[in-house]
């Protein structure tokens, strides 16, 4: 696919004799890709075989149409990569280690200091961009990993784990940062992390690995939109026998819960407001009405569930549950 | 471009050639390197040597200043030939071994030590690009102090004694050139190596001197203990200094090399052997750089 940002073609990586990623098939299209699962599950892995650190033992994978095997210069040449762990060179002082990074990636050393200079202020620590990195707080060196990452303007962007560690605040402005990248659409991203609420607020689509399987892949955007129907209702009246019959004529699915609650899947065509009709007929109260829809964790959740018992990934599109999108093709 | 602008922008300007990046690592080091008042001090000291040998041949070559000394005649002051820069080139391949020392074990460790490599890596910059920046960093300095003023001393010696004695004397200058560099190479990478490997530099430094000298006395009671001459490959200065000899004299060599590295002449090991042990402690380095220096780092 001419578009996609990774092409991941039967890529599997074995650690001395131990598959971690095991024939890995997708295309992933998305500006920012959520790389999502528990621990151990293949995340960095799949980076660091991106990025060339771990050479694949069959298969391959194309980033933004370069061969990670035959073309690895060009690849990284391309990536901005901001690593799990601290990383970094003691005694530099940020705003130097930034500028020897940009000019490793091929920028003049006039440009390089340049860019380096702005790459603190945008990532807010231009006021500390002359200390040694080594007394920077953990907060600070995320954000000094942040702007070595983008000071060389990639075309794409790795961010593994990169709210570990930081605290409410810094991590609220590490998100907006990473928010702010991506509405800006001069680079796409790959997000790993272990953390549901991260990948929810940062990516518009999601791969989620599981024992360096592809446990589903889906969008999240579309997935919401596909769930708008789902409806949940809290009414109140002598009996609710009739209001459910009523919404099955109308073609609704109904599942009771207790107290009055109702679960059901308005049919396409039918408006909400022939719902608040049809309980004004039956005598029956909606005291709250909400839209359902399937969280990141429900995703996440059910992937998990789907790939403990069969291998097939789960796909979760607007297309509905299981069917594969064009471009899409898994073990 | 006002460095307040607080936007991300995509880079689209002109790169740098990819085969000189690794020069980057180099051009920085110098600057830390500089800032260090003791090891400026030293590398400037470490130059008083070759002044003092350009002050000898000048001499030699002053009438009035030998009669001054009152050396006539045919009478030397110091006899200037492949013994004097050996000698010369000794002297200053011990200074450039205690230089590897000191800056060698900065090289590679701190990176280690903070997952630096990772970021190295990541950029369009290979392994052998790293090494080879680290390796020029220790290159460059130790080339300041051997075979480049040990060149410069031969040009100074032959300007004075004419365009004969160069070509009668050739093979000191690549002597001076190929024995200069066996030396760096080996200092290099044995310093890189040890680098990688020991984290803790003081450690990594005193390793360094382990290599040179308590290798040379493990050889020696390997000698005495199993009767035999093959000990000696396990010393540094005996290795180099039948090298030496070799590069700078030819096959009909006398002299027993230069001042720290001297061969014995009772127990000579072929050259052959002398290349093949340095290979192999090449190699040894190369492997350990190579199982050191990655992106990432599997633990099985």
């Amino acid at each position: 696919m001419a578009n996609a940002v990774i092409e991941l073609d039967g890529l599997e990586v074995r650690f001395g004799g131990q598959p971690i990623l095991k024939k890995l098939d997708a295309s992933l299209t998305g500006r920012s890709i959520g790389l999502l699962g528990p621990n151990g599950a293949g995340k960095s892995t799949l980076l660091n075989t991106l990025l060339g650190f771990h050479k694949p033992s069959s298969g391959t994978a194309r980033v933004l149409g370069r061969d990670i095997r035959s073309q690895t210069r060009e690849v990284r040449g391309l990536i901005g990569y901001m690593p799990e762990n601290d990383a970094f060179i003691a005694g530099m002082s940020g705003v130097r280690f930034v500028r020897l990074m940009a000019e490793l990636a091929g920028l003049p050393p006039g440009q390089a200091l340049e860019r380096a200079h702005e790459a603190f202020f945008y990532v807010g620590l231009g006021e500390v961009r002359y200390r040694a990195l080594g007394t920077y707080s953990l907060g600070m060196k995320q954000a000094a990993k942040l702007a070595q990452a983008i000071a060389h303007g990639p075309r794409l962007l790795f961010l593994d784990e990169p709210t570990n560690g930081l605290d409410p605040p810094a991590r609220v402005r590490m998100i907006q940062l990473i928010q702010e990248i991506r509405d800006r659409g001069e680079l796409q991203l790959i997000l790993s992390s272990h953390l549901l609420r991260d990948v929810e607020e940062c990516c518009d689509q999601v791969l989620i690995l599981k024992d360096g399987h592809i446990a589903a892949y889906c969008n999240l955007e579309e997935e919401r939109r596909a769930n708008h129907r789902f409806l949940e209702l809290e009414t109140r009246s002598a009996s609710n026998g009739c209001f459910l019959e009523a919404l099955e004529k109308l073609g609704c699915q109904t599942a009771q819960g207790a107290q009055g609650r109702i679960k059901l899947v308005l049919p396409d065509g039918i408006e909400v407001r022939r719902l608040y009709a049809l309980a004004a007929e039956q005598n029956v109260q909606i005291r709250r009405l909400n839209c359902k829809r399937d969280s990141l964790e429900d995703i996440f959740l059910k992937a998990m569930e789907s790939s403990g018992t069969r291998q097939e990934p789960r796909v979760t599109t607007a297309m509905g549950r299981g069917d594969r999108p064009e471009g899409l093709s898994y073990q | 471009m006002a460095v307040y602008k607080k936007i991300y922008r995509p880079y689209d300007g002109v790169l740098t050639a990819p085969w000189k990046r690794f020069l980057v690592i180099p051009r920085y080091a110098f600057e830390d390197l500089h800032r260090s008042r003791f090891l400026t001090f030293f590398y400037i000291a470490t130059f008083a040597y070759p002044l003092i040998a350009a002050l000898i041949i000048y001499i030699e070559h002053n009438l009035d200043a030998l009669k001054l000394l009152q050396v006539e005649g045919t009478a030397r002051l110091i006899e200037i030939d492949a013994g004097f820069f050996m000698s010369f080139l000794g002297w200053q391949s011990m200074l450039a071994l205690f230089l590897a020392a000191f800056i060698g074990p900065g090289q590679v460790s701190p990176d280690l030590a903070n997952n630096a490599l990772s970021l190295y890596l990541a950029r369009p910059f290979s392994r052998a690009e790293y090494v080879l920046g680290k390796f020029s960093v220790l290159a460059i300095l130790m080339s300041l102090m051997t075979w480049v003023p040990g060149l410069l001393l031969f040009v100074l010696e032959g300007y004075f004694e004419g365009g004969d004695w160069i070509a009668q004397h050739s093979r000191i200058a690549s002597g001076l050139f190929l024995g200069g560099w066996t030396w760096i190479f080996l200092a290099s990478l044995l310093a890189l190596a040890l680098s990688a490997w020991v984290k803790w530099r003081p450690a990594a430094g005193a390793l360094m001197f382990g290599a040179f000298f308590v290798a040379s006395a493990f050889g020696g009671v390997i000698n005495v203990m199993l009767g035999t001459r093959w000990g000696d490959l396990l010393s540094m200065p005996n290795v180099i200094g039948t090298v030496w000899v070799r590069l700078f004299e030819g096959e009909n060599s006398l002299s027993e090399g230069g001042v720290f590295f001297r061969l014995d002449r009772s127990a000579i090991i072929p050259v052959w052997a002398c290349w093949a042990s340095l290979l192999l402690l090449s190699c040894v380095c190369l492997y350990m750089l190579h199982r050191k220096i990655r992106g990432r780092e599997v633990v099985r």
